[in-house]
């Protein structure tokens, strides 16, 4: 049941980041994916017995926080210059 | 237990999908992440019950509201809550839900066991863990402190960028 929840968040949060428009929610769906996998890790943890599945985790949380540490002051300077979270705004990012 | 905290954590992600204000989906993530910390919880690894809602619902989410209230970027009611590219959204989702969901049931039962197994508590001490964590497992520790020198010194590259432009 665990995996299927994992299985499942991790499905939604890639489905929000492709659908959403919101540079924010598009951020905050990508933790949600991270979560899913968290998910998936800590039941093989907890089945298998094995500690190497916590220590992944704690590497995913490191690599979470690390993650917004850079993309929240890109989406910050984004806003900046055009005034608006839509990420069609953003289209000269396109090169 | 389980099923209410795991069925918790679905309707936050789904509500993540359809609401409009930012706070709102925030608040729904919010809720997602504190009931995956209780499965952490009830599944007997409680460290890293702690750490989720520490690190996530504690650091990760306070930033990201915070964000929030900070750009205050108010948008039209007439937007479309959704890209373009919603309709091959959606046929991917389908897909790789069929797939994934597929290839975990075919998998030998013996492979996926059902997570709630009893019995299996109090095996995940902190001290066992952050033994195998800090004697077997010391190089990815290591790394991860590269990993975080590289974070500050991009985000401080991207700070100097803005400066820059704006003068």
């Amino acid at each position: 049941m665990l995996l299927g929840l994992s299985i499942a968040l991790f499905s939604l949060g890639l489905l929000g980041v492709i659908v959403r428009r919101n540079a924010l929610i598009m951020l905050m769906c990508m933790e949600l994916m991270l979560n899913g996998v968290n998910v998936a890790l800590v039941n093989a943890m907890v089945d298998n017995r094995a500690t190497a599945g916590g220590v992944l985790v704690f590497l995913v949380f490191v690599v979470a926080t690390a993650e917004l540490a850079i993309a929240i002051p890109i989406v910050l300077l984004l806003v900046r210059r055009t005034r608006s979270l839509d990420i069609e705004q953003y289209s000269d990012l396109k090169g | 237990m389980l099923t209410l905290f795991s069925g918790l954590a679905l309707v936050g992600a789904v509500l993540m999908l359809f609401l409009r204000e930012p706070m709102r989906v925030a608040l729904a993530l919010i809720t997602t992440m504190g009931s995956i910390g209780a499965i952490y919880g009830l599944l007997g690894v409680h460290f890293l019950a702690a750490f989720q809602v520490l690190i996530y619902v504690g650091a990760v989410m306070v930033f990201i509201v915070y964000v929030i209230m900070l750009l205050e970027v108010r948008e039209q009611i007439t937007q479309p809550r959704y890209s373009r590219l919603l309709v091959p959204g959606v046929v991917g989702f389908t897909l790789l839900v069929g797939v994934l969901g597929i290839s975990v049931w075919r998998t030998p039962a013996a492979r996926v066991v059902s997570g709630s197994v009893a019995g299996s508590t109090t095996d995940f001490g902190v001290s066992e863990f952050s033994v195998a964590f800090l004697r077997d497992y010391w190089l990815p520790f290591e790394l991860t402190t590269v990993l975080l020198v590289a974070a500050i010194v991009a985000a401080l590259a991207v700070v100097r960028v803005s400066r820059k432009q704006h003068g």
